[in-house]
């Protein structure tokens, strides 16, 4: 007597479980690992290469140690920052962002043209900073719910749903401001962006935060464990629509938080604010160990990503290369980074028999 | 093809050693495979079943030892130097592209193809199928795509595409495991067929009364070396599963510990089932479970019955009908039927039940986390959660030597539903449903598992549990309901159990 039931496939395999007579490529143990095997799995490895590559460029790129140029990176790793973290909630559920630079692009135009001194919705009243703020917060997270219902309750593809929200949320962008950028915004908003000492602590306390979240709370586990099976997690009695839902919300709202340091960057709202950024932000959390497959991260590993991003683009810039050069480093590295992932998935333990 | 005059072994295995981790996996593992015979190999999960079948494939080399094939040394590279030599697998995992016609699998590495150029013969392609197919006896249009058979069906395209490939020596894993009664006894019938017409044959099989019925030798591993090997008219189950396990296995189901005769405590019963109606599915079907008792539900394939255990665990929707615990509706959806006090051990661990590239002790806590949140963040108390751990694996003894942090895919099979089960413990369930609780598990660990179950049951929990082996449900449960056609047909006492009774009713009519 049989009890599968007839109509679904028997073929159910997870991503990386290995079939009967899977190919078993004899494993060390940790002890017997070579230097270099305990190298690639550190997950310091990608901080090491960070490093690693700002040391090896500095002879030829003309001006990489300077603290200008110092702090020239850490402007723009701020937002990138902001920006991976929130992708990397989707990407841990197995999903993936696209929406994210134009969610930037939405939320930056609104917030402009909210506390724009000039015409600004919000007038050029005390509480005009706070309020557009929590615009481009509230804007933020509508996006995410949007794209997280469509995923969840319509069943679509992520990819499919975050691409067609890019392009909606970024027409929406510009046909707010007819393609042009708002500026003469108050000073006190730019701070927030400008200001290095402003903007490095709120990054800090936004990705602090996010840390926290995935590692110690009822949701991390959540989140982690809709990744790795959203079958098992159902039956063992996780939320799993909402779970996703508000992984996607979560990226919506660190796009808000990236546009505010964006947008007081540029002292301009911009409906392109991040349009270079989404595969940066992609790249660095994949570099970062985020694996595209759901279940696998840590936010440690996505601001190893991001710096590695950071300094590879930046001394790359110095030394000279192209655009499209600099594309081709990025993309190598991606590669690298996702081999790795599946090399490290593939040594395994022993399987017992 | 033809059987040699002097029965020299078609394959031998001599003095075979296997270590991954410094670990022996594999002890000088020494047998023949006689041409024209059926040998069964069997032995617990962990014995080294896998890895010798994974070293004669080609997938992996013995770190000493050799292979003699037909009298010259067999050392395959890869595997498709096994299928070259006339070695061939049927895996318990089906190997089928269910999207592809069953032809198409057929003939997948070598289509026919018009003369030199690269069009595909589609009518050699359906002959071909068509010769294969009539060798196992599987009636069905070569053009239907693999995906709308059953199992059992499936199984014979596997056997047909083996045989297709003019193998000598045919390697069978587990299967029989997802077959229902008819297609086993089929399945049977057509190896003696093979038999007779002089194919060698290897079955891997934890269904050791099948071995001994339809095996010529036997073959058993326990911990990596050859525990006991000779004709199976020398052997018998339980002998058999004395060299498995190296101890006398007493008796398989533990028995009660409240006295035989105690009716079952009195009261409403824990589960009451009314009238439950889904179009298609299931039919009026109305039963009671009392606290303390273990109701077996049996059927065969399409019954209706893993559909019946998804309805009452709240994953799909029903209709019509009524379900009360202990009196009360059920509430929807599974989250409020756990927190009511449900446990539900889905049929396939690895589709549902595990999350398999996470921690064991991920896995063992995922459902009861919510108990270790320590304020309204949902901030988890960790140090709890590690105790718990520690406690869960004691309780149910999940592999010692694995460590917390290992994937739970390193586990065996057996490891691994006990890791489901021990989940499930936190919430100290009132109501447990196990869907094909042993599946594909050894001996010992099954032992193991039946006797977590009789404990729980004795401590007062109600236990539905839905299984296809009836030696299973006959040894384990108090009562036993027959499904059939999502229909309930049945409704046995222990005292009336008997294997012709059950079947009898599992039949379509």
């Amino acid at each position: 007597m049989g009890g599968s039931r007839g109509q679904e496939s028997t073929v159910s395999r997870s991503n990386a479980h290995p079939g009967p007579y899977y190919p078993v490529t004899a494993s060390l143990s940790p002890a017997e690992q070579g230097g270099f095997d305990r190298l690639l799995r550190s997950e310091y490895f990608v901080l090491i290469l960070a490093v690693g590559c700002f040391l090896i460029l500095a002879p030829f790129a003309p001006g990489l140690a300077t603290t200008g140029n110092l702090e020239s990176i850490l402007t723009l790793l701020l937002p990138l920052l902001l920006l991976s973290v929130g992708q990397s909630f989707v990407l841990l559920t197995g999903g993936i962002d696209l929406s994210i630079a134009s969610t930037v692009g939405l939320t930056s135009v609104l917030g402009a043209l909210a506390v724009n001194l000039d015409q600004g919705w919000f007038g050029p009243t005390a509480w005009a900073v706070p309020a557009s703020i929590a615009l481009m917060v509230a804007a933020g997270i509508g996006v995410g719910l949007l794209n997280g219902l469509a995923v969840v309750a319509l069943r679509m593809p992520a990819f499919i749903v975050t691409l067609t929200s890019m392009m909606f949320v970024g027409g929406c962008a510009i046909w707010l401001t007819q393609s042009k950028g708002v500026g003469n915004l108050p000073a006190s908003f730019n701070a927030l962006g400008g200001r290095t000492a402003i903007a490095l602590p709120l990054t800090v306390l936004a990705a602090a935060a996010a840390h926290l979240a995935l590692g110690r709370t009822l949701f991390g586990r959540w989140l982690y464990a809709v990744g790795h099976n959203s079958r098992t997690a159902r039956v063992s009695g996780v939320p799993t629509a909402a779970v996703a839902v508000a992984a996607y919300a979560l990226s919506g709202l660190f796009a808000a938080f990236a546009s505010v340091l964006l947008t007081g960057q540029a002292e301009t709202g911009s409906p392109v604010a991040g349009q270079r950024l989404l595969l940066d932000a992609i790249a660095a959390a994949v570099i970062g160990g985020v694996s595209l497959f759901g279940g696998k991260g840590t936010i440690q590993g996505v601001f190893f990503g991001v710096l590695f991003v950071r300094i590879l683009d930046n001394s790359l810039n110095l030394i000279g290369l192209s655009y499209f050069a600099i594309m081709i480093v990025k993309g190598c590295a991606i590669v690298f980074a996702a081999w790795l992932d599946a090399w490290k998935t593939r040594r395994p333990l022993v399987r017992s028999a | 093809m033809d059987p040699a005059p002097i029965p020299t072994p078609l394959l031998r295995f001599e003095g075979i050693d296997k270590a991954f981790d410094g670990v022996k996996v594999l002890r000088s593992v020494s047998f023949d495979i006689l041409p024209g015979r059926t040998l069964g190999l069997v032995g617990e999960n962990g014995a080294g079943k896998s890895t010798l079948m994974n070293i004669l494939g080609g997938n992996l080399r013995p770190d000493a030892g050799r292979m003699v094939w037909a009298q010259s040394p067999y050392s395959p590279q890869s595997p498709a130097d096994a299928a070259r030599t006339g070695i061939a697998f049927v895996h318990q995992e089906l190997n089928l592209f269910p999207n592809l016609s069953i032809a198409e699998n057929l003939s997948l590495t070598r289509f026919p193809t018009h003369g030199p150029f690269p069009w595909i013969d589609r009518k050699a392609l359906h002959h071909r199928a068509r010769e294969l197919l009539g060798r196992v006896g599987l009636d069905a249009p070569p053009e239907m795509p693999v995906e709308r058979l059953s199992a059992g069906e499936r199984q014979l395209v596997e056997l047909a595409a083996a045989l297709g490939t003019q193998a000598q020596l045919l390697i069978l894993d587990e299967p029989t495991t997802s077959l229902s009664a008819r297609e086993i006894g089929r399945f049977f019938e057509l190896l003696a067929r093979l038999r007779s017409d002089g194919l060698t044959l290897l079955f891997i099989s934890h269904a050791l009364a099948d071995v001994l019925r339809h095996c010529d030798d036997i073959v058993v591993l326990r911990d990596g070396a050859v525990a006991a090997a000779g004709r199976v008219t020398d052997f018998d189950v339980p002998k058999v599963v004395q060299r498995m396990v190296g101890r006398d296995l007493a008796q398989i189901f533990p028995q009660s510990r409240r006295s035989p005769t105690s009716p079952h405590p009195s009261g409403p019963p824990l589960l009451d089932v009314r009238h439950l109606s889904q179009p298609g599915i299931l039919d009026d079907i109305s039963f009671q479970l009392h606290h303390g008792e273990i109701l077996g539900l049996a059927g065969l394939m399409g019954a209706g019955r893993s559909e019946l255990a998804r309805i009452l665990f709240g994953l799909d929707p029903c209709r019509n009908g009524v379900v009360l615990l202990n009196g009360i509706p059920l509430p929807s959806g599974p989250r409020q039927r756990l927190k009511a006090g449900m446990a539900f051990l889905t049929e396939d661990r690895r589709t549902d039940g595990l999350c398999l590239e996470a921690s064991i002790a991920d896995n063992l806590t995922l459902v009861g986390l919510r108990r270790f949140v320590r304020n309204a963040l949902g901030w988890l108390n960790r140090p709890g959660l590690a105790d718990t751990v520690r406690t869960l694996r004691g309780a149910v003894r999940v592999t010692p030597s694995a460590r917390d942090s290992q994937p739970v895919r390193t586990l065996s099979g057996g490891n691994q539903q006990k890791v489901i089960l021990a989940k499930w413990l936190v919430t100290q369930p009132r109501l447990l449903i196990l869907d094909e609780p042993t599946r594909g598990i050894d001996i010992g660990a099954k032992f193991e598992i039946y006797q977590l179950i009789r404990q729980l049951a004795d401590d007062g929990a109600g236990i539905l549990i839905i299984s296809s082996e009836l030696e299973e449900l006959i040894g384990l449960c108090d009562r036993a309901l027959v499904m059939a056609r999502g229909r309930l047909r049945d409704n046995i006492p222990r005292a009336e159990f008997s294997q012709e009774r059950i079947l009898q009713a599992a039949l379509p009519a």
